[in-house]
């Protein structure tokens, strides 16, 4: 239902079975909510257990902290790293490593006490491969897209052209000179 | 398709399809040469461009590894990655923003105009600003540029109607919509731009110029161009007497073959070409092919980038439209009075949102990383393009560390700033600042040096067969049958995206070309 963001169930994953599921409801709100057949969602994981994955889901919004992003945006970014975690030995022990340093507390601590426990770990290969992670998968699902203001690819529809690529009215208009002519 | 034969010593060899090698395969082909293009990525049309930001790049991005070292931004902020350009048929014409200025009088002659600048190599092109002229008047043509031959300007954006207030009111007098080679009408086979901002993901109408869809096609239909995909070339041989005779290739299972030829083009980009100089080693040429300067691979230069982006009360919606489509040309003067030699252009740019925080933003998580994020709505942007120091020391050499697929040495980038390139930057950006305040900017936000999509100088013209690797033609001095037809040629880079620059002097390289081979020279 979600769209894949690295998530997809290989052979092995299915060897290895289901380890942990990250469950919510999308806000009604959210413009996909009106478009998808079901506002639940649900992230299989495959690799992390669920202490794992709450330690993990709870640093990807301490990095990204967006109020009102849906939780379902979050949770691709954890599928996505589990994925990675299922493929790679050497990503998942890296993984175990790093999100048992940040302490059995992290998950339900406050920000204050996230952002400080990552700070003694930014340098650290785990950090930083958590940190580039989040940024190509949260900002990369149409769930994110949506709350930013992000409206993507516009060739299918005529690009933006008559769809609002001139359309700020807050500042004076360029003089002709400046600019061009609408094509015709 | 054409197929000529491997041992076909009369075919003409073009290694890279993007601006230089694409431009060259056309011409060559309709004066009647047979040509076998090689290019090392694989075939897309507008139709198999992907609309999703990663995965266009994944699809259209050279992602061969490469190390690098240096005091420039990348080494920290994007070490796998320190170049942006395409590996795929076009080149990095598939994926560029089409921004088409031309070099400047005083930059052809940076020597004499900037003086001694300590730390630097900076020369004096051996061509005459006139002369280049006449080839860029050919090439905007041929592109169908913008404000050029009666060619309108693109209508303004949201994004353009920011930089534009800003900039009238700071007192910039030639602020407009940019030279682009994209079509702001229909014509040459193609649409008209319908400002779809995608652009870096390939242009879907085709309206952007890209030798994809230009002169490759064209080559194409003379019968006379055999292309060869997923094909790299990995060393370029030569006989007794030091004359050029074929490549050897991995085709794209991998295995090594070989093509003659009577002559070569090189256009792998200034980066690659460099790299595959340096692979072609030999008793004769001990320090790479055509390198007795020892000048293959330096001077390298790639321009001083860096967004700026200001936040606004309301929405500017900047992903809207042709990526590039406003400039202020103001800066692009020299002036010591600012402090540095050298001059830059503030052209327009956005990013889509998933690329923004993987170039457009320095390094940062939190809060303070994610309120840029939370006004991508309201936000305007612009990049700056900036002249860069040549530099005996910045230099493409192959990688003590790091090997490609076939295990030859990759391409190791090293890049010192000089001091003039951290002050140049510093203004500029200061300058894009300035501009959004005086539009109403809330804030402003500046960005690290992204990677760089502009690759030059590495195997510079020059007269003296001791200072450059080139004749004034791109031919190298030392094997007669062997030219660079790409941005490497650059004595220095000035301001200009090279490559309406690559395209204009391929056309002049092509008939220079055409004339030796008359002359009986080739």
């Amino acid at each position: 239902m979600l769209p894949d963001a690295g998530t997809a169930v290989g052979r092995r994953q299915f060897v290895q079975g289901v380890t942990a599921v990250l469950t919510g409801v999308l806000g009604a709100l959210n413009p996909l909510a009106t478009l998808i057949p079901s506002r639940t969602w649900a992230v299989d994981l495959h690799a992390l257990d669920p202490e794992q994955s709450a330690a993990l889901l709870a640093m990807v919004h301490t990095i990204a902290p967006h109020d009102g992003l849906d939780d379902a945006a979050y949770a691709l970014v954890v599928g996505a790293i589990d994925g990675d975690a299922v493929r790679s030995e050497e990503t998942r022990s890296q993984l175990a490593a790093g999100l048992l340093g940040l302490g059995a507390d992290f998950a339900k601590g406050s920000e204050a006490l996230r952002v400080q426990r990552l700070q003694t770990v930014e340098t650290s290969p785990f950090f930083q491969s958590v940190r580039i992670k989040t940024l190509m998968v949260l900002y990369g699902n149409p769930i994110a897209w949506a709350h930013f203001g992000y409206e993507g690819e516009a060739f299918s529809k005529g690009g933006y052209l008559l769809r609002g690529f001139n359309d700020l009215k807050w500042l004076p208009e360029v003089p002709p000179a400046a600019g061009g002519p609408m094509p015709v | 398709m054409s197929r000529f034969q491997q041992n076909d010593a009369d075919v003409v060899v073009v290694i890279g399809s993007g601006a230089g090698g694409g431009t060259m395969a056309h011409e060559l082909t309709r004066r009647g040469l047979k040509v076998v293009m090689f290019e090392a990525g694989r075939r897309q049309t507008p139709a198999s461009f992907s609309q999703n930001p990663g995965e266009a790049f994944g699809q259209l991005t050279w992602l061969e590894p490469r190390s690098q070292s240096g005091t420039w931004d990348p080494v920290k902020t994007s070490p796998t990655l320190p170049a942006w350009h395409c590996r795929t048929v076009g080149g990095t014409t598939v994926h560029w923003t089409a921004a088409t200025p031309r070099l400047r009088r005083y930059e052809m002659r940076a020597r004499t105009t900037y003086g001694d600048v300590p730390g630097t190599s900076l020369a004096d092109w051996p061509i005459e600003y006139e002369e280049l002229k006449r080839w860029y008047l050919v090439a905007e043509k041929r592109m169908c540029v913008t404000r050029r031959n009666g060619n309108p300007g693109m209508p303004a954006s949201n994004n353009f109607k920011v930089m534009y207030t800003g900039a009238r009111r700071l007192g910039y007098k030639r602020v407009h919509t940019n030279y682009l080679a994209i079509n702001s009408r229909a014509q040459d086979g193609r649409g008209f731009c319908i400002q779809q901002g995608f652009c870096v993901q390939g242009c879907k109408t085709a309206a952007k110029w890209s030798t994809l869809y230009t002169e490759i096609p064209r080559a194409e239909a003379t019968g006379k161009l055999d292309l060869r995909t997923e094909c790299l070339v990995t060393r370029i041989e030569h006989d007794a007497a030091g004359k050029a005779t074929g490549v050897v290739y991995r085709d794209a299972e991998g295995r090594e073959q070989r093509q003659k030829a009577r002559f070569i083009c090189l256009a792998g980009n200034a980066i690659e070409s460099a790299r595959l100089l340096l692979l072609s080693e030999s008793a004769r040429f001990p320090h790479g092919l055509a390198n007795s300067s020892d000048q293959v691979g330096r001077n390298y230069c790639h321009h001083l980038t860096g967004f700026v982006w200001g936040v606004f009360d309301q929405p500017v919606h900047s992903y809207r439209g042709a990526t590039l489509a406003g400039v202020v040309e103001d800066e692009n003067v020299h002036d010591p009075k600012r402090g540095f030699v050298g001059g830059y252009h503030l052209e327009l740019c956005a990013l889509d949102l998933p690329t923004l925080p993987l170039v457009g933003l320095r390094y940062g998580w939190g809060r303070e990383f994610a309120s840029v994020m939370d006004n991508y709505r309201n936000l305007a942007g612009m990049l700056v393009n900036g002249e860069d120091m040549p530099r005996p020391g910045n230099r493409i050499t192959l990688s003590a560390t790091i090997k490609d697929a076939h295990g030859l040495p990759a391409a190791h980038i090293n890049c010192e700033e000089h001091e003039n390139d951290i002050a140049l930057r510093a203004h500029a950006q200061k300058q894009g600042q300035r501009i959004y305040e005086a539009a109403g900017a809330k804030r402003t936000i500046l960005s690290a040096t992204p990677p760089a999509t502009h690759q030059m100088g590495t195997a510079r013209m020059s007269r003296d067969p001791a200072l450059g690797v080139t004749t004034p033609y791109g031919r190298t001095h030392d094997v007669p049958n062997l030219f660079i037809s790409d941005g490497s040629v650059q004595t220095t880079a000035g301001a200009a995206n090279p490559t309406l620059t690559i395209v204009s002097l391929v056309l002049r390289q092509a008939d220079y070309i055409g004339r030796e081979i008359s002359a009986g020279r080739i």
